[in-house]
């Protein structure tokens, strides 16, 4: 087993209502940056695990992003290349 | 009748549900800790409101991995009734015990306030004792109500009566206006497909008594004593 890092970004679904990211857009747009098309706010998570390469790791992430870090109703997930810890 | 009240770390209307069961209904409740394997006899599982686990990660979603949780839901599979309000509600649809999910208001502001909801179906446990189209009054208290689904899904919904009831004005007329969090087709609460589950966002169990505002919340219990009992 080794130590590998692996980052995961969840995004609201594309097509959903994105109020958040909604107000944030209008924010920027208050603050002079008028070229700003749309904004979408979701979350970044880091996952520390051991793992027996790499592939395995991002297997497990992604188990991990269908099981519980994602909603499958409202949030898609992509996950990064596992990089050694 | 007994009713099983599930506290999570961070539930806070367990007291209010117990509350209602036990001084206004007359029956016997007990408290159902997150950590136990044991529903204590339960007839009746309510999910109360709250924030269970501080609502980290979404709203529902640690709540969901509790070990009790996996009796409520041999509890539900088994057709017996689970009330799920508010973050109870948040909490059945990470489970999958109903469908879609409640997302942050379309405001993005909590909203605490009375609202009206119009009772679509009362041929259901939970309505048998309002009348179709009542308009009730009944308190939200939430900053992640916004109920969504896909369009099949919400289709099916409305196709199997399963919406049981919708955000409305006084005089039952379902509009944006009346919608207090931006819920798809102004829904307020569902069933499952077995029609035991009750999935809502408006808060019964404080709607008791005229003392508060409204005792509109009341039926909903009757409803679930007279058709056990019938």
């Amino acid at each position: 087993m080794s130590k590998f890092r692996i980052a995961v970004h969840i995004t609201p679904r594309k097509g959903l209502l994105d109020p958040q990211g909604k107000a944030v857009t209008d924010a920027l747009h208050t603050l002079g940056f008028s070229e700003v098309k749309n904004v979408h706010v979701g979350r970044y998570i880091i996952i520390e695990t051991d793992a027996y390469d790499a592939i395995a790791a991002e297997e497990a992430v992604t188990e991990m992003c269908e099981k519980l870090l994602a909603n499958p109703v409202t949030e898609d997930f992509e996950i990064e290349s596992a990089v050694p810890a | 009748m007994k009713f099983g009240i599930v506290t999570f770390p961070g539930s806070n209307c367990d007291y209010d549900a117990y509350h209602a069961v036990t001084e206004i209904l007359g029956e016997e409740a007990v408290y159902l800790w997150h950590k136990d394997h044991d529903l204590r006899g339960s007839d009746v599982i309510i999910l109360p409101g709250g924030f269970s686990y501080g609502d980290y990660l979404r709203a529902g979603a640690i709540a969901r991995f509790s070990p009790i949780m996996q009796e409520v839901v041999a509890h539900a599979s088994s057709g017996a009734p689970v009330i799920c309000i508010c973050n109870g509600f948040q909490i059945a649809c990470e489970a999958g015990l109903l469908p879609g999910a409640l997302m942050r208001n379309s405001h993005l502001q909590f909203v605490s306030a009375q609202v009206r909801v119009r009772v679509e179906n009362s041929g259901t446990i939970f309505t048998n004792l309002y009348e179709t189209n009542e308009v009730l009054r009944i308190p939200v208290a939430h900053g992640e109500g916004r109920y969504v689904a896909s369009d099949d899904v919400l289709d099916a919904l409305e196709n199997d009566a399963r919406v049981i009831f919708r955000y409305a004005d006084a005089k039952g007329n379902i509009s944006a206006d009346a919608n207090p969090n931006g819920s798809e087709r102004n829904i307020a609460g569902i069933i499952s497909e077995g029609g035991n589950v009750l999935g809502m966002m408006p808060h019964p169990e404080r709607a008791c008594s005229p003392l508060v505002g409204s005792s509109d919340g009341v039926r909903l219990f009757e409803s679930i004593l007279a058709r056990v009992a019938a």
